[in-house]
């Protein structure tokens, strides 16, 4: 009796505020789902053409398909290989005969060419190999293979068949920050000749920082012009601002190569007004790579910029100048905190989109401009290397992820409580 | 201890000569402004908006050029003083409260940039503070704070640095009625602690009436009156005065005889009234009597007054303290009439005849085309 004159208040307690809570939910659910199948259709779309795509391509960094597709058994075998002395018979066996099964498909070839990749002459091997194909009837498969070519005596060659057996491989992803697996599957520096990734990653992150500073040493003062002028000023300054948008980016990009050539119109200027007596050298080299992309990337500056320091009073800097603070000392300790959302969004706009800018260095630049944008594009459209051409994007990927984390860190405690 | 002070300083604090202002070359938004506000007095600009206070404001702290005249700031002319030289604290109509600072911060802003030790900006901030009454909120940040408790921290703010002049521009306009004017009196009462010289610009004449030593009453960039509350309100020296401040009634007619401070006036239906002197001074002139609603007397309390008219109950509205009554007089000139409810209740109805009373000394004859 006592017991249940004691659980029951504390029972009810409890049990009101749940009922309440799921009353609310119900209530609200009809409204949440409404609300939801607004941006269903916008959802899926994004999922068809952004999401899905892009995860299929970052697979393909780490994809290796070939070499298991064309010999499943045997790559079954060799993952159990423990690659120190020569695989046994029946590995020798059953490569043969799965050889002999897709002699002159597609499927060989695949696999010959992404193996070649590892080892240059890997292709001929297995042609041979595949040639000499079938063992006779009661022949050995070791003793046929060896004879088709010695390779199939060393352990090396082996070896390079069983890296691959498995169908993913950490390879592109290596190769893109210059490194590789030498013959014992250790993880190596890649050979000089080979190495060029990592400088073009520095690059392309070099000439980004370079960008982003450029366009927010001339942006700020012009979105701070933009935001303290009346409205009908602003608006006119904005549609300067927006009018390279007009255009499209190569016509840009060629009205730039008019205007910087040897013979073009900025060196004439200059060499007339006496400045230099010689043509200077604007366009093919880094100096027009940077002009045309500051001049690209500039409204993406701006536009944050002018947004968040339309939202900043101007009563502020006069709450400051009032309290006996200098106007500059003002301007920088109380109006630009207030900026910098504006500033970290516009900065991290214009970063992510240089890093991932291909047309102007491809058609303003030297090679020595060229940035890792410039070698997915060879890898997708010359040599068909889908797996350097992802594995390169996923770096970028993955750096453009790395600085937006760091954004929403810096941002995130320099305003306080929500705003 | 203010009025020592007072007495002590008889030269002004801050004094306007000949300020005029315009923003276009066309139209004048401060015109012919003379002024002078004592040291440690609580002087109000109060007019509607546009008639130039908040201009006045803005050229004293600096943040506006005057086109002509002189501003002076105990005896110095400050006209070309950029404004954070100038060591006047501030309370902006928004507060202004810097959001990326805390409340400690904020108040630290103006003595850090005065470069003073740190251990006197700690008692200064701490002492501030606690003014306030905000002592335990100094690690907020002013968006976590209510409006009144940003408002506080924006005063704080204003006086931490210790500035001899503080301006307000309408400060205590975000905030609902209940919590203005307690903090009406809060100021107030800080103004009396401190002695301070505060100019303080509002468009509420409540507010005015409560806070003020002074009130200068603007309209068309002009000062209308600049007077104490109880003048303003009582002896309204013109028309604009008499109905901006305050509810009035206003009776048209002609000055027939003057007499000093008295003058006979006959009203436009014919019935001759004794007022006092306004500013009109000539016989024949036009004039609009101006008298407040709870200086009418009804019934029985209008027997000892000079001016007796009559007329008709036309609504009677219950305000609990007071009844509010409308009487149509004669000539269908209907005026308001307060009358306490203690008193009236029951006494009379719709539609009753009923006496009103005047005494001439609440009944001010003004110049109907002055401020109009």
């Amino acid at each position: 009796m006592t017991d249940f004159t004691a659980t029951l208040p504390a029972t009810l307690a409890v049990e009101a505020p749940i009922s309440l809570k799921a009353q609310l939910r119900r209530a609200e659910r009809l409204k949440k789902l409404k609300f939801g199948a607004l941006i269903v259709p916008l959802a899926l779309f994004l999922l068809l053409t952004f999401v899905w795509p892009i995860a299929a391509l970052l697979k393909r960094s780490v994809d290796n398909p070939e070499v298991v597709a064309a010999f499943p058994d045997t790559c079954a075998l060799l993952r159990q290989w423990d690659g120190q002395a020569l695989p046994d018979d029946a590995v020798y066996a059953s490569f043969a005969g799965e050889v002999d099964r897709i002699k002159g498909t597609p499927v060989l070839a695949s696999a010959a060419k992404r193996l070649n990749m590892e080892l240059p002459g890997f292709r001929t091997l297995m042609m041979r190999t595949a040639k000499a194909m079938p063992v006779a009837i009661n022949g050995s498969a070791r003793a046929a293979l060896i004879d088709a070519d010695e390779r199939w005596g060393e352990v090396a060659t082996w070896q390079y068949l069983a890296r691959n057996a498995s169908p993913y491989t950490a390879r592109y992803l290596l190769a893109s920050v210059d490194r590789k697996y030498d013959d014992f599957g250790n993880i190596v520096a890649a050979d000089d000749d080979e190495a060029i990734y990592v400088k073009v990653l520095t690059r392309t992150f070099g000439m980004s920082a370079v960008v982003t500073a450029v366009c927010l040493l001339l942006g700020f003062p012009l979105a701070y012009m933009m935001a303290t002028q009346p409205a009908k000023i602003a608006n006119t300054l904005l549609i300067f601002v927006l009018l390279p948008f007009w255009t499209s980016i190569l016509v840009r990009v060629a009205a730039w190569i008019v205007l910087l050539q040897t013979e073009g119109l900025v060196n004439q200027a200059l060499m007339g007004l006496g400045i230099t007596d010689h043509p200077l050298q604007l366009v093919f080299n880094s100096t027009g790579v940077y002009i045309a992309m500051v001049h690209i990337l500039l409204p993406f500056m701006i536009l944050p910029l002018y947004s968040v320091m339309k939202g900043i009073s101007p009563t502020y800097v006069r709450a400051a100048l009032s309290l006996g603070c200098p106007p500059f000392r003002s301007f920088w300790k109380v109006y630009f905190p207030q900026a910098l959302p504006g500033v970290g969004a516009g900065c991290l706009l214009v970063f992510i989109l240089c890093m991932g800018y291909y047309i102007t260095p491809a058609l303003l630049g030297s090679p020595k401009e060229q940035m890792a944008s410039y070698f997915v594009a060879f890898y997708t459209n010359q040599t068909i290397n889908w797996g350097m051409a992802a594995a390169l994007s996923a770096i970028l990927f993955v750096a453009t992820l790395a600085l937006y984390m760091v954004y929403t860190r810096l941002v995130g405690s320099s305003t306080p409580a929500v705003r | 201890m203010n009025k020592e002070h007072r007495a002590q300083s008889e030269a002004p604090h801050v004094t306007f000569c000949s300020v005029q202002k315009t923003y276009d070359g066309v139209n004048l938004i401060v015109r012919d402004l003379n002024l002078d506000i004592r040291r440690g007095e609580f002087l109000t600009l109060l007019g509607p908006s546009g008639s130039g206070k908040t201009t006045c404001l803005m050229m004293l702290a600096g943040f506006e050029t005057p086109t002509s005249g002189q501003i002076r700031l105990s005896g110095e002319i400050i006209n070309r003083v950029p404004p954070h030289q100038r060591n006047i604290g501030m309370v902006f109509q928004n507060y202004a409260l810097f959001p990326h600072m805390t409340v400690v911060d904020n108040l630290r802003f103006p003595l850090a940039v005065r470069k003073l030790p740190n251990a006197e900006i700690d008692a200064k901030v701490t002492r501030a503070l606690s003014m306030v009454q905000l002592g335990a909120y100094g690690d907020r940040y002013p968006q976590q704070l209510s409006g009144g408790q940003q408002q506080r921290v924006a005063l704080a703010r204003a006086l931490v640095f210790d500035p001899e002049l503080v301006l307000m521009d309408e400060p205590l306009g975000a905030l609902d009625k209940q919590l203005r004017e307690q903090m009406q009196l809060e100021i107030k009462h800080l103004h009396q602690e401190l002695g301070v010289t505060v100019v303080f610009v509002t468009h509420d004449q409540g507010e005015a009436l409560t806070m003020s030593d002074r009130i200068a009453v603007f309209d068309k960039g002009v000062i209308q009156q600049i007077d104490s509350p109880a003048t303003i309100y009582e002896k309204p020296a013109n028309n604009f005065v008499a109905n901006f401040i305050g509810e009035n009634n206003a009776l048209d007619g002609t000055v027939e005889s003057v007499d000093g401070d008295t003058c006979q006036v006959r009203l436009s239906n014919g019935t001759r009234v004794q007022a006092s002197v306004g500013n009109v001074a000539k016989v024949g002139e036009r004039t609009v009597l101006s008298v407040r609603p709870e200086s009418v007397q009804l019934n029985v309390q209008s027997l000892g007054c000079a001016n007796r008219l009559g007329g008709y109950v036309k609504e009677i509205l219950y305000q609990g303290d007071h009844l509010r009554v409308r009487v149509e007089l004669a000539g269908r000139r209907e005026i308001i009439v307060k009358a306490p409810a203690a008193q009236h209740k029951h006494r009379f109805d719709t539609g009753d005849a009923i006496h009103v009373g005047i005494l001439p000394e609440q009944l001010r004859a003004l110049d109907p085309s002055v401020g109009a």
